[in-house]
């Protein structure tokens, strides 16, 4: 069974700030961590090869720093893990993204099942998945929490998590997978695991040439959207507090709803 | 000179930094008031490599370095001082005379199974009248034809009764003084060989000291570890090696006392403001951070001269003595900071100060690390 896994480097934090200048995230002094989504869909993958065998390859497109978030995968147990990383990516949105993963994943070779996380903590998009199902054309089933591959390694029975209860859905590999946090529980890294990546791992860097990627189809020429602007919403004001007697309070309160145009008194 | 540590330094760190506060840290409370071993964590410890972190891959071991094996300890006894000590005595005092002074056929027997987290290993030394004063060892061991047969009692042995292999010194040949005690390795199950009491202490209380009885105790003769009468030796250099563990795990201890003082001087409100604002506590905290961080260095220091291959007695020693006796000042000042929330049990900070007393006793209490620190610097070393 080969396995490919998508993972993304995200900052550590739920309290992103956002520089008012420029409307990015204010990435320094903050650290990186795999997507949390994406450490159960490498988690699902490693138990996948413990069942069938195989190999787990992880891809993850990012500037260089997130080498780091593939040694850590090496370190769970990845047998090979790529970068995806060129100058040319710069401003890709998530349908230039799932392109070039679609393309890496084709490069890869022979693949039977490419897993992901459901969305990643900073975009919190949850479409990459889906596009690089539909470029690679192959089913996809999202919010699994339950990834049933039968014994012949072909026919899987997904249960997904929706808002409203579960949906199993049987289809046949290849095919794409994006899983949410309740489907396991990742392992920790090993420190044979840390020790072999750390001393003799080399990560291998792919360009968008050695994915063969279509240069219209990638970075801002392949973004069909754009971020027009950034920015941290303004922190609600404090509210109203009225007090005295209730028949000046009443009277009070009227007459601000009446200001605010909330209620109209003929 | 680089003070930064590694790549691979960084991420074991950080692995049992999350590992002891995701899996330790919400279950110590319980385990302590229940005076409960950790068995489960251990056992997940073993499985990701903490047991023998510095044995050889090849022997079952993680393979990596001493300064790592202080972050992990460290780490691990912020969260809990009893699972570090259990973690430490395995690394320690049991995997590094193994290690060390083991055949390839007791490595693989003994060591492995203990390295790579299938079982535990400790480490009897101390006796009832043999503390401070390891060489009144009453324990004998007697050659008869191809056996040794074992009788005394040892006390205060950690790990005892959870572990499945002993490091056993006994008295062969009293005429000869220190160099008449011999190293054993004895498993859990051998004839004669059973445990006693089982105490109840005032902290680390999760962890298990618990008495060694041996009665008529028959063992093969292969069971000797090292040479015969080289017991002594044996003792001295694995607990060298066994300070820097406990050095590390009262940096852990020092460490949480530090967090939580920190967290409680942020929140806790006198005289209208943040107790944090208030100058007494910020140079309880002020002094605080720099002893551990003193201490810290004194600990990496030692465990990079081990790795170095360079003589590390006195730097193991010094190491222990000031990060132990920190320890014990660090959690007295977080009980202190804490007020009367740190004297009830609501509060974690009372357990610091339990668990930090020990630090300064076992493995050489700070009147031996003075000693040996003395008669290293006294003889110009």
């Amino acid at each position: 069974m080969n396995i490919v896994v998508l993972i993304k480097q995200v900052p550590d934090t739920t309290d992103v700030k956002i520089d008012p200048r420029t409307g990015t995230l204010i990435r320094e002094g903050v650290p990186s961590i795999i997507n949390p989504d994406d450490k159960h869909a490498l988690e699902e993958g490693l138990r996948i090869r413990e069942k069938f065998g195989g190999t787990v390859t992880v891809l993850s497109m990012g500037p260089p720093q997130a080498e780091d978030a593939l040694m850590e995968a090496r370190a769970m147990g990845a047998d090979t893990t790529v970068l995806i990383s060129d100058r040319a990516f710069a401003g890709s949105d998530t349908l230039a993204t799932s392109y070039a993963l679609a393309r890496s994943v084709i490069t890869t070779g022979e693949w039977d099942i490419v897993l992901g996380g459901r969305q990643a903590i900073d975009g919190d998009t949850a479409q990459i998945g889906p596009q690089t199902a539909e470029l690679l054309g192959v089913p996809q089933v999202t919010y699994c929490i339950e990834i049933d591959i039968a014994e012949d390694g072909r026919s899987v029975t997904a249960k997904r998590a929706l808002e409203d209860g579960y949906e199993v859905i049987e289809t046949k590999l290849p095919a794409l997978f994006t899983v949410i946090k309740d489907i396991n529980q990742p392992r920790y890294p090993s420190i044979r695991g840390i020790v072999n990546v750390c001393r003799d791992c080399d990560v291998q860097t792919w360009n968008a040439k050695d994915i063969g990627a279509s240069k219209k189809m990638i970075g801002l020429d392949g973004s069909p959207t754009q971020v027009a602007r950034t920015f941290a919403p303004e922190p609600k004001g404090d509210g109203l507090i009225l007090e005295g007697p209730p028949e000046q309070t009443t009277k009070e309160l009227v007459k601000h709803l009446r200001d605010k145009n909330v209620v109209r008194v003929r | 000179m680089d003070f930064a540590l590694s790549k691979e330094q960084l991420m074991i760190q950080q692995m049992v930094r999350e590992f002891a506060q995701n899996e330790i840290e919400p279950i110590v409370a319980e385990y302590e008031a229940e005076g409960r071993f950790p068995e489960e964590i251990i056992k997940r410890l073993g499985e990701i490599g903490i047991l023998g972190m510095t044995v050889p891959k090849e022997l079952g071991g993680g393979g990596c370095d001493t300064v790592s094996y202080t972050l992990a300890i460290e780490e691990i006894s912020r969260a809990c001082a009893s699972t570090g000590i259990a973690v430490s005595v395995n690394n320690s005092l049991a995997c590094f005379p193994l290690l060390t002074f083991g055949t390839d056929e007791q490595k693989a027997e003994f060591l492995t199974p203990i390295a790579n987290g299938s079982s535990l290993g400790a480490f009897g030394l101390t006796e009832p009248s043999a503390g401070s004063d390891a060489a009144m060892q009453q324990t004998v061991a007697v050659k008869d034809g191809d056996d040794y047969v074992i009788n005394g009692i040892k006390h205060f042995i950690t790990n005892a009764t959870v572990a499945e292999v002993y490091i056993v010194f006994a008295m062969e040949d009293k005429s000869k003084g220190t160099r008449g005690i011999t190293t054993f390795i004895l498993k859990k199950g051998d004839p004669g060989f059973t445990f006693g009491t089982i105490e109840d202490k005032l902290g680390i209380r999760a962890s298990i000291q618990a008495e060694l009885v041996f009665e008529n105790c028959r063992i093969p003769a292969s069971r000797m570890l090292g040479q015969s009468g080289k017991g002594f030796k044996i003792a001295m250099m694995t607990l060298d090696v066994g300070r820097i563990g406990v050095a590390s795990q009262a940096l852990g201890i020092a460490q949480a006392s530090l967090d939580r003082s920190i967290q409680f001087a942020n929140e806790r409100e006198q005289f209208g403001k943040p107790i944090g604002r208030l100058g007494a506590i910020q140079e309880a905290v002020a002094n605080m951070a720099t002893d551990i961080e003193a201490a810290r260095m004194l600990v990496r220091y030692a465990a990079w001269c081990k790795d170095s291959g360079k003589p590390f007695s006195k730097e193991a020693a010094m190491a222990k003595l000031f990060a132990s006796e920190m320890a014990m000042a660090s959690a007295t000042k977080a009980i202190q900071i804490h007020g009367g929330y740190g004297y009830i049990k609501d509060y974690p900070v009372e357990r610091y100060f339990r668990d930090a007393k020990i630090t300064e006793i076992y493995e050489g209490t700070s009147e031996i690390q003075r000693l040996v620190i003395a008669l290293n610097v006294l003889s110009g070393k």
